[in-house]
C-alpha cells in the first residue's frame, strides 16, 4: 500500500488525525524539557544562593510589570568579550529562585545579570529618573514616577507563600517577618531584626536618597543592588587552577 | 416563556455585574480592579441587550453594511473576524511603528504607561494574537466549511469563540499597559486572562472539529490538517507554559510553576512554537486553501502535503533550545535544539514548493492579478525567513546574532512578509465574496498595497541586518591592546540611523494597511473605482493601422517608387 493509500485512513477520521497530530507534536516536548526536572548536572550546586528578600522580590516584580526584560538580558554566556564586559558567566543555579526566569532574549541595553554592586545608589536614582543625564546615547525610557509611588504590596506573606508553592524554600519565619522585613530593609528608622541572617548578604539601608519613605525605586535598587552578588566566585578560584593543574 | 429566558439572562448578567463591582472593590491591585469594571461595563451593556433596548451587533451589520440576505454558509462570524483583523492589525502595527520610533527618539515614551517595557508586549500581541488570530479565526470557520460541504456545528458556541476571544485581546492589551505581565514573551497575560483564554480555546477546538464531523467530503481536506494541528498544538503550549500559582485570586500577580533554566526552556518550547503553529501551521492552512483558489489550480502535490506535514509538526517542537544557545541551558538540550531548527529548513521549505508550483500554468497572473502576487511574495517570503531561522540557530551564527536585532530583522522578515501579506491577499479574497460584491473597489490600490508593504519590509529587514550584525561585532572587537573597544553606550549611538531607517520601514508598511482599509471600506460601501484595468494590455485600435500615405500608395510587392533621402 502506498504512502497516499496509508495516509487515507488518517484523512478520514478525524479522531484518528487529531490523535496522531497530538502524540507528534506532544513528543519533542517531552525528549527536551521533562529530563531537566531529573537530571541532577542540570543544576550544578553552587554556595551562596538563596531566595530573594521581600523588599528584592517586590522589586523583581516592579521590573518584570515595566518590562525591562524587553531590553536587558540576564544571562551572560561564556565568550570572552561577555566576560570581560559583564563578569563572571551566568549559572544555572544563579536562577535556581527565579519564578519567572529573567533571561531576557534582546540587549537594546547592557546585560544586567551582575549589575550589583556596580555603580552607587544615587547613580541608579539619577539613571532611573532621567537615563540621559548619565548616559548620553542611551535610549532608555525615564522612570522617575518610581521614587513618587509608595511601595505598595497587598500581602507579602502572601506573595511568599505563593512563591514558597512553586518550590522556594521560605521558611516559616521568613514568611512570619515578611511584612516587617519588606519594609525594613529600605527604612533606616525600624529594626531589620535578623534578615540579614535570614537572607545572607542582604544590604539594608535607604536607597532611592528618600529616608522617610519606602518607594518603588527602593525596592528596584534593592534588586538591582543584590543581582549576580550571591555567588562567590573568588572561592572557586583556587579550585580551578587545581582543575587545571591537574589536567582536567 | 421567551420574557422568561430573558429574563433570566438578564439575572445571570446581573449578577456577574454584581459580582465585578464586588471584585473591583477589593481587588488588591489596581490593574486587577481595572479588568473588573472592565467585565462590569460589558455586563451592563449585556442587561441592556438583553433587555432589548439595545443590539449592538444589528447595529454594527449597518454600520459593516453587512448583507440582510441570508447566505447559504454560516458566514456572519468571518464577516465580523475580517472587520477584526483589520481593526486589530492597524492597531498592532501603529504600535509598532510608536515603539520603533521610541527606539530612535526616546523622548516618546511618555511614563509610565507609554514606556517601551509597557508597549513592546501591546504591539506583539496586538500583531500575533489580535491581528493573526482573528485572520486565523475568520479563515477556519471559512474554510472549514466550504472544504466540508457544510455550515459551522454549533454556530453559537463559535459566536462565543469570536467575542470570548475579542475579550481575551481587549483584557490582555489594556493589562499591559497597566503593567500586569508575567514576562513571558508572547504569553504575557496573566493567569485569569490565561484560564479565559483556555476556555475559549476548547470551545473553538469543539467548534472546529464538530464541524468536521459533519462533512460532507469523505477527506478532510489538507488546510484542515493545519488549523487542527494549531488549534490542538497551541491549546498545549498554552496550559504548559501558563501554569502558575497567583498570589491571590483577587489580584493579578502570579508566580511560574517553573524557575530558571526549566522556566526558560518552557518559555521558549512555548515561543518557538507560537511561531510554528501559530505563525506558521495556521498559516499554511490558509495558504492551502486561498492560493489554489485565487489561482484556479488545484495544489501541486498531495504526496508532498502528506510529508511536509508530518514532518513539520513533528520537527518544529524541538527547536525551542535555539533561543537559550550558550546560556546556562544544558549543553545537549542546546545541541538537539540547533540540529532539529536545521532539519527544519527542509518541511518548511516543502510548504513554500507546495504554494508556489501550485502557480504552475498560472505564472502569468503574478503580473496581471496582484492578490496572487501578494501571495507569491507571501510565499518568497516564508521560504527566505525559513532559511534564515535555520542558519541563525547553528551556535557559531547564533553566538553573533543572539540578543541583537537581526532577530528583530528575521521576525520581521517572516511576520510582515509571510503572515501579514498572505492575510492581506485572504482579506482581499473575502471580503467581495463576503459582502456580495463584484470586485474590490480599487485592484490598483491593492497594488499600491503590494509595492508600499514590499518596500516597507525591505527597508526594515536590510536595516535590522545591519544594525544587528554591526552591534554583534562591536561587542566582540577587540583593540591591539587587547581590550574592548567599545563601551555599550557607544554601540547603542552606532544604531541610531538604523532605527530611524526602520521606522520608515514600519511607516510605509503601515501606510499599505491604512490603503487597504480604505479599499475594503469603499468595497462595504458598495462602490466600485472607476480605473484602467490592469489585467489588459493597452489596445488602441485608432493607432492600429498602417501609415496612410498622402500620395497614392503603390501596390503591394513593389518597389516604392520614392525612396527618402538619406
Amino acid at each position: 500500500m502506498s504512502l497516499t493509500e496509508k495516509h487515507k485512513k488518517l484523512e478520514r477520521n478525524i479522531t484518528l488525525l487529531a490523535a496522531a497530530t497530538f502524540v507528534t507534536v506532544a513528543i519533542g516536548g517531552i525528549v527536551e524539557i521533562a529530563p531537566l526536572f531529573w537530571i541532577d548536572n542540570t543544576i550544578e550546586e553552587v554556595e551562596g544562593m538563596r531566595p530573594y528578600s521581600p523588599l528584592e522580590q517586590a522589586g523583581r516584580d516592579i521590573y518584570i510589570r515595566e518590562g525591562c526584560y524587553s531590553c536587558h538580558s540576564q544571562m551572560i554566556r561564556p565568550f570572552r568579550d561577555e566576560v570581560e564586559r559583564y563578569g563572571h558567566y551566568s549559572l544555572a543555579a544563579e536562577s535556581m529562585y527565579d519564578h519567572p526566569f529573567q533571561w531576557g532574549s534582546k540587549r537594546t541595553g547592557p546585560d544586567l545579570a551582575r549589575v550589583g554592586g556596580r555603580y552607587s545608589d544615587e547613580w541608579h536614582v539619577q539613571h532611573l529618573e532621567n537615563p540621559q543625564s548619565v548616559v548620553p546615547e542611551s535610549i532608555m525610557p525615564q522612570y522617575g514616577f518610581l521614587a513618587e509611588n509608595d511601595l505598595k504590596i497587598a500581602d507579602a506573606r502572601a506573595m511568599l507563600r505563593a512563591l514558597q508553592t512553586v518550590g522556594v524554600p521560605y521558611t516559616d519565619s521568613d514568611l512570619e517577618k515578611a511584612e516587617t522585613d519588606l519594609f525594613a530593609q529600605a527604612d533606616p528608622d525600624m529594626d531589620a531584626g535578623d534578615l540579614a541572617e535570614r537572607y545572607p548578604k542582604a544590604q539594608i539601608r535607604d536607597f532611592d536618597g528618600n529616608p522617610d519613605r519606602v518607594t518603588e525605586m527602593d525596592a528596584l535598587i534593592a534588586y538591582l543592588q543584590m543581582l549576580g552578588t550571591l555567588v562567590d566566585f573568588e572561592s572557586g578560584a583556587p579550585l580551578e587552577e587545581l582543575a587545571e593543574e591537574t589536567g582536567r | 416563556m421567551q420574557i422568561e429566558a430573558a429574563l433570566g439572562r438578564a439575572g445571570l448578567w446581573f449578577l456577574l455585574l454584581l459580582l465585578s463591582v464586588a471584585v473591583a472593590a477589593t481587588a488588591k491591585d489596581a490593574g486587577f480592579a481595572a479588568h473588573a469594571v472592565i467585565i462590569g461595563v460589558i455586563a451592563f451593556v449585556m442587561i441592556w441587550v438583553t433587555a432589548g433596548r439595545f443590539d449592538p451587533i444589528a447595529g454594527g451589520r449597518t454600520f459593516f453594511k453587512m448583507p440582510d440576505t441570508p447566505s447559504v454558509y454560516d458566514d456572519e462570524i468571518v464577516r465580523w473576524g475580517v472587520i477584526a483583523t483589520m481593526f486589530w492589525g492597524v492597531i498592532g502595527l501603529l504600535a509598532g511603528v510608536f515603539i520603533a520610533s521610541q527606539m530612535a527618539f526616546p523622548w516618546l515614551n511618555v511614563e509610565p504607561y507609554l514606556n517601551f517595557g509597557r508597549l513592546r508586549p501591546l504591539h506583539t500581541s496586538a500583531v500575533i494574537f489580535a491581528f493573526g488570530g482573528n485572520a486565523l479565526l475568520a479563515t477556519s470557520f471559512y474554510v472549514v466549511q466550504r472544504t466540508c460541504r457544510t455550515q459551522l456545528a454549533l454556530p453559537s458556541l463559535a459566536r462565543f469563540v469570536f467575542w470570548g476571544y475579542q475579550l481575551f485581546i481587549v483584557l490582555a492589551a489594556t493589562g499591559y499597559v497597566l503593567g500586569v505581565t508575567q514576562s513571558r514573551e508572547y504569553a504575557e497575560p496573566e493567569w485569569y486572562v490565561d484560564l479565559w483564554l483556555t476556555i475559549v480555546w476548547v470551545a473553538y477546538l469543539v467548534v472546529f472539529v464538530a464541524t468536521l464531523l459533519r462533512r460532507n467530503e469523505p477527506h478532510i481536506y489538507v488546510a484542515n490538517w493545519f488549523y487542527l494541528a494549531f488549534i490542538v498544538t497551541i491549546a498545549m503550549l498554552h496550559v504548559v507554559n501558563n501554569l502558575a500559582v497567583p498570589v491571590s485570586f483577587l489580584g493579578s500577580r502570579s508566580y511560574s510553576a517553573f524557575a530558571g533554566v526549566q522556566d526558560a526552556l518552557t518559555q521558549w518550547w512555548y515561543g518557538h512554537n507560537a511561531v510554528g503553529f501559530f505563525l506558521t501551521a495556521g498559516f499554511l492552512a490558509m495558504m492551502y486553501y486561498f492560493v489554489p483558489k485565487q489561482a484556479e489550480r488545484p495544489i501541486y502535490s498531495y504526496r508532498l502535503s502528506i510529508i511536509h506535514f508530518w514532518s513539520l509538526i513533528f520537527l518544529y517542537i524541538w527547536a525551542g533550545p535555539h533561543h537559550l544557545h550558550y546560556t546556562a541551558l544544558p549543553d545537549w538540550a542546546q545541541t538537539l535544539g540547533m540540529v532539529f531548527s536545521v532539519m527544519l529548513w527542509m518541511p518548511s521549505w516543502g510548504g513554500m514548493i507546495n504554494g508556489l508550483m501550485t502557480l504552475n500554468g498560472a505564472w502569468d497572473k503574478v503580473r496581471t492579478d496582484p492578490i496572487i502576487r501578494m501571495m507569491v511574495m507571501a510565499l518568497a517570503f516564508y521560504g527566505m525567513s525559513t532559511f534564515e531561522g535555520p542558519m541563525l540557530s547553528i551556535k557559531s551564527v547564533n553566538s553573533l546574532s543572539h540578543y541583537t536585532d537581526w532577530t528583530i530583522g528575521h521576525v520581521h522578515s517572516g511576520a510582515l512578509g509571510w503572515n501579514g501579506m498572505i492575510t492581506f491577499a485572504c482579506v482581499y479574497y473575502l471580503v467581495p465574496r463576503l459582502w456580495n460584491r463584484e470586485r474590490m473597489y480599487s485592484l490598483r490600490m491593492i497594488n499600491w498595497h503590494f509595492w508600499l508593504a514590499t518596500v516597507g519590509i525591505v527597508f526594515y529587514a536590510a536595516s535590522m541586518w545591519v544594525a544587528g550584525v554591526t552591534q554583534g561585532l562591536m561587542w566582540r572587537e577587540y583593540g591591539p591592546d587587547g581590550y574592548l573597544v567599545n563601551s555599550f553606550a557607544d554601540t547603542v549611538a552606532a544604531l541610531h540611523p538604523m532605527f530611524i531607517m526602520r521606522m520608515t520601514g514600519g511607516l510605509l508598511y503601515l501606510s499599505g494597511a491604512l490603503v487597504m482599509t480604505y479599499n475594503i471600506w469603499m468595497t462595504l460601501a458598495g462602490k466600485v473605482r472607476n480605473e484602467a484595468p490592469m489585467t489588459e494590455t493597452p489596445y488602441d485600435a485608432e493607432r492600429d493601422k498602417p501609415i496612410v500615405d498622402s500620395r497614392p500608395s503603390a501596390a503591394p510587392g513593389t518597389a516604392p517608387d520614392a525612396v527618402p533621402a538619406e
